[in-house]
């Protein structure tokens, strides 16, 4: 039963994984590409790799690759910390009883529930410098109205948010179905010894949702890395100040009028390359304390 | 004074402040949805004033402009999306079932790399895979075709939901299938006719995930769609109202509220799952 699957799998990303690290080392693009419709056949080369050497060079005109893969990690750090602070502070409160939780528990997960794009949409109108609600609320007490969206780090700001505002309720569930399955005598335990909330907290609470935690901080991790809507559609497009690496893959995939299909494999497969060490690296150090994975 | 409290019980303002911030909290994820309602119902003119209000000259123009195809292809976006999110829901629904089983209750050579597999694949960016696709459809004649679109999404959703399913499956005891192998149910059959019914909620996760998979989905959709105005789906049409130098607000603010409908219907038909689906699945691991 698991066959159907492994073939899928095996044509539809094994065999393009394949054929995209070998696109790397070669310069095909739109006029080299095979076209059935046109009738053409390939003429790319081998060009073993300059690919990979004009990109690690950080050269401007192959997209700034230290930058751009700083702006990548300042991106990922702030929204999965974010998410993850929030979201479990958010989780443990829907834990306790209280009057409404099933209501809270509907309104907060909210935002997962309207399409991304839907969601990228609103932000972008509540973000307008002119008219947007967001200025009209700062301006109402007195703060500065800036340019969200425009040619500054404001604007890696502003799609931070926004991911952060997308990104929460899916912690929160995650988080909230593994504080629920921490025994409750754990805690009226250490409540009978004297403990504080705190002490609750560091010593119940974290350790009880370790594996959870692990889980959800991974993937958020790599899903924010390759976050492509948020920023595409909240930017509208092309905006260098919230250029991430798969931005700027799809950037050089698709717009320009070389379509330069080599330079975007490149970058591919560097951020594969990217996530596959920082996942090893964080599956042995959960490993040293412990965490069978 | 707080020994004298119940076990549990909360002093008052303790009480006030966890209220206020869920209060807090809720608004803050409720406010743009509203925004968008309530901007929906202005002329696209008053979308755009320099100082807005909650309700100017209310009108459900911005409506029956998207719907009838006086601003945008609306219909055939929304045609496309549903029948792409739906085929990509009932395929990822059902082999990553039939995956997740076979990996929750046999031992085959390969299953672990099957189930690393399952996790390294969300890895994969876009971008290492863009190009080989767009070439394998080209060659495929799928290039521009829905059907292209909904293998690809298959492929991104199948791996989580099979791994999610794994760890539903697991929580189904195995003698319920001794049982009904015993009462001649073939291996099939087992699966079919007890296991899927017992695995609702997990199912229920499952094609919520694969339907917002590929209801939401913009870059595949942007690169492999045709340019012709039919053949989009909501995520890339949707994106003619937002023009360089002007943006259809109030357009924009209806047709979203018209593509968010269905989306949380089906959320709201799985929410209650989603704790109990999600704990015992992807997060146990």
């Amino acid at each position: 039963m698991v066959l159907p699957v492994v073939v899928v799998i095996g044509v539809l990303v094994l065999l393009p994984l394949a054929q995209g690290v070998y696109y790397s080392f070669t310069n095909i693009n739109e006029a080299t590409i095979a076209n059935p419709i046109l009738d053409r056949p390939a003429t790319y080369e081998w060009v073993g790799l300059t690919n990979y050497l004009n990109v690690l060079s950080g050269d401007p005109s192959y997209g700034d690759f230290w930058a751009v893969l700083v702006r990548t990690l300042i991106w990922t750090f702030a929204s999965v910390f974010c998410h993850y602070a929030i979201g479990l502070g958010l989780a443990v409160l829907l834990n306790r009883r209280i009057a409404g939780r099933g209501l809270y528990r509907v309104l907060l997960i909210l935002p997962w529930a309207v399409p991304a794009f839907i969601s990228a949409f609103a932000w972008k109108y509540m973000f307008n410098a002119q008219y947007g609600i967001i200025n009209q609320l700062l301006g109402a007490v007195g703060l500065p109205q800036p340019v969200w969206l425009g040619q500054s780090d404001l604007a890696l700001v502003a799609v931070i948010i926004v991911n952060v505002w997308l990104g929460v309720p899916f912690m929160m569930v995650a988080l909230l179905g593994g504080l629920q399955s921490i025994p409750g005598e754990l805690y009226e335990a250490a409540e009978i010894d004297g403990a504080s909330a705190w002490q609750r907290f560091r010593n119940i609470t974290l350790p009880g949702l370790r594996s959870v935690s692990s889980t959800v901080v991974l993937l958020g991790t790599i899903w924010t890395f390759n976050m492509f809507a948020v920023i595409y559609l909240v930017t509208g497009g092309i905006n260098p100040n919230t250029r991430i690496l798969v931005i700027y893959a799809f950037e050089r995939f698709f717009s320009g009028a070389s379509r330069d299909y080599a330079i975007a494999s490149t970058y591919g497969v560097l951020i594969l390359s990217l996530l596959l060490v920082f996942a090893s690296a964080y599956r042995r150090a959960l490993r040293k304390q412990g965490e069978v994975w | 004074m707080s020994t004298q409290r119940k076990r549990g019980a909360r002093s008052p303002l303790a009480s006030f402040g966890l209220h206020a911030t869920l209060v807090l909290a809720s608004a803050i994820a409720v406010f743009p949805v509203f925004w968008v309602l309530v901007t929906s119902f202005k002329p696209d003119s008053r979308a755009v004033e320099p100082t807005p209000k909650l309700i100017n000259e209310f009108t459900t123009g911005n409506y029956t402009d998207v719907l009838t195809g006086a601003k945008g292809d609306f219909l055939s976006w929304f045609g496309n999306s549903v029948l792409i999110a739906a085929l990509t829901t009932v395929i990822a629904v059902f082999l990553s079932a039939t995956t997740g089983y076979a990996v929750s209750r046999f031992r085959f050579p390969g299953y672990r790399a099957t189930m690393l597999s399952f996790l390294l694949i969300q890895m994969f960016p876009f971008a290492v895979l863009i190009v080989p696709l767009y070439n394998i459809m080209l060659s495929l004649g799928l290039q521009g075709s829905s059907l292209g679109l909904v293998l690809i999404y298959c492929t991104t959703a199948i791996p989580f939901c099979a791994y999610m399913l794994k760890s539903y499956f697991d929580t189904i005891p195995a003698d319920i299938d001794e049982a009904g192998r015993i009462d001649g149910l073939s291996h099939f059959g087992v699966f079919w006719r007890l296991v899927m019914p017992l695995a609702r909620p997990g199912l229920a996760v499952t094609a919520f995930y694969a339907f917002l998979t590929a209801w939401g989905e913009v870059a595949f959709a942007s690169a492999f769609l045709s340019a012709a105005d039919q053949s989009k789906t909501l995520a890339v049409g949707l994106q003619v109202f937002v023009q360089q130098n002007r943006t259809e607000w109030g357009h924009l603010a209806a047709a979203s509220i018209l593509v968010a409908i269905p989306a949380v219907i089906v959320f709201y038909l799985v929410q209650r799952f989603l704790v109990t689906g999600l704990s015992a699945g992807a997060v146990k691991g």
